[in-house]
């Protein structure tokens, strides 16, 4: 089988699972209308297929500050910050993320992605360890591998499997990573940070949380996990993104170790690209600064939450463990869960469908993001329309 | 490598495999895990999570990467214990 032959069979499987004509990999979204709407065909939809968690993607102040910086220093940076130099805009983020999570420097990539890639490849390399969560991200797997470093994958939030793998790597402890997530993406599920900070302290590890779906969601100022359990001091390296809570492109890194600007001159993902534009610096700036003063926002996001879990768990569905931005109905299969995000398009609904592999345990997910921006008749809609296809669907 | 621990493994590997795959077909070192056996990637890390608590070992993953048949798959592991 040649190179493009290979690229045919995977094709295949993939069209045996979704028929001709569903296009739940990339749906084509014609306009967006608000952070909850959009068009999508002839429809205008709901969106829940988005992580768009405190709903500023059309906030006045980070459009604004996005104009000014194109105005003034043009659309791109057209290049690496090692080669072509750092902006005014990168470096006064990066210091309002180090301020913000009350560390001493901080480190801006150019995607969500990049942050775990850089990140990790730069602290490990061949001879370490990483241990990781059995449902991390993709960038984190992906980063793992850059690294070289040896990878062990511990059951997701299992703390005695963590524990039972921590004890085999015997004096290999010093030299492992832990890294885990604050939200999970699959079901939407907390890491239990106070456990992991206990072995990472027992074994003597350096540990790494993304809070790629916990920034602005979790704490009183939205630090994250990190602030929900008061353990910011416990954790040595945290990542993000910027593609959710606020609502652009990019990512970044913080820590009190000093060694950590270390990795501006190791990490090929931070070198070899080009560096953030300055609108996307300038509207993530302006969403920060919401973000840190986003109580509200917060309130109103997590009423929405509960109100949407309450009522899949009412109609029936399996759910992830606990209530949050991501809401996973958890289906046997592939059929189901197929049937179930179609019907919801055509009652112009719109949310995330992920098959196996992608989702744990062989099952199949129909999974939902909630904003701030959502209303509670529109959290109704949608609760009351899951139920209504459970009934159809699913008792049938 | 030691023979015993090797025998050991592979042992349990094709008793494993022959519960987990259903076939008429024999599986022998020489089997092929995907291609053969068409086991989902599921089901094989579930296998590979069993075979480290039986074994009281981690396998990294990036190690499985190398692996196609049940005999690299008892090497790996064989070595592994080895080194514990």
């Amino acid at each position: 089988m040649n190179l493009l032959e290979k690229l045919d069979a995977a094709a295949a499987a993939r069209k045996a699972m979704l028929p001709d004509g569903v296009g739940a990999f990339g749906i084509p979204i014609e306009e967006v209308y608000s952070a909850t709407e959009a068009k999508i065909g002839e429809r205008r939809v709901l969106l829940l297929g988005t992580n768009n968690y405190l709903g500023l993607t059309f906030a006045p102040e980070c459009i604004e500050a996005a104009h000014q910086a194109l105005n003034h220093e043009g659309t791109g940076t057209t290049g690496s910050r090692m080669a072509n130099g750092s902006y005014y805009g990168h470096r006064a983020l990066e210091q309002e993320f180090a301020d913000f999570y009350q560390c001493s420097a901080g480190i801006v990539f150019t995607t969500g992605y990049q942050a775990n890639l850089g990140t990790i490849s730069g602290l490990v390399g061949r001879g370490d360890t990483v241990l990781i969560d059995g449902d991390s991200h993709a960038s984190i797997y992906d980063g793992c591998i850059l690294s070289g470093a040896e990878i062990i994958r511990f059951k997701h939030n299992d703390m005695a499997d963590m524990e039972k793998r921590l004890r085999r790597l015997g004096n290999r402890t010093e030299t492992t990573l832990i890294i885990v997530e604050g939200i999970y993406s699959m079901l939407g599920d907390q890491a239990p940070l106070a456990e992991i900070v206990r072995l990472k302290n027992k074994y003597n590890c350096t540990l790494l949380l993304d809070e790629a779906h916990s920034l602005g969601v979790l704490g009183e100022t939205g630090q994250g996990l990190v602030e929900k359990t008061g353990l910011l001091n416990e954790v040595d390296f945290i990542t993000g993104t910027f593609s959710k809570s606020l609502c652009s492109i990019g990512g970044f890194c913080v820590s009190n170790h000093s060694q950590l600007d270390q990795l501006r001159f190791v990490s090929h993902p931070y070198i070899f690209t080009a560096s953030p534009s300055p609108a996307t610096i300038a509207s993530t700036r302006a969403a920060l600064a919401l973000l840190k003063n986003g109580d509200n926002l917060r309130k109103q996001l997590w009423k929405n939450c509960s109100q949407l879990y309450e009522r899949l768990k009412t109609a029936g569905y399996e759910l992830g463990p606990e209530p949050g931005p991501v809401i996973a109905a958890i289906l046997d299969n592939p059929k189901q869960a197929l049937q179930i995000w179609q019907s919801l398009l055509e009652h112009n609904i719109y949310v995330n469908l992920i098959l196996p592999p992608a989702a744990p345990d062989g099952k199949s997910l129909v999974r939902c993001s909630v904003n701030a921006a959502h209303t509670t008749e529109q959290m109704t809609y949608v609760g009351d329309t899951f139920a209504k296809l459970y009934q159809q669907i699913l008792e049938h | 490598m030691n023979e015993s621990n090797y025998d050991e493994i592979m042992q349990l590997l094709c008793d494993r495999l022959n519960s987990l795959t259903n076939s008429e077909a024999t599986v022998t070192p020489e089997t092929n895990l995907i291609s053969e056996l068409s086991i989902d990637s599921i089901k094989l890390l579930n296998l590979i999570m069993e075979i480290e608590d039986t074994f009281d070992i981690s396998i990294p993953i990036n190690a499985l990467a190398d692996v196609q048949t049940v005999d690299e798959l008892a090497g790996l592991i064989s070595r592994i214990k080895s080194t514990h």
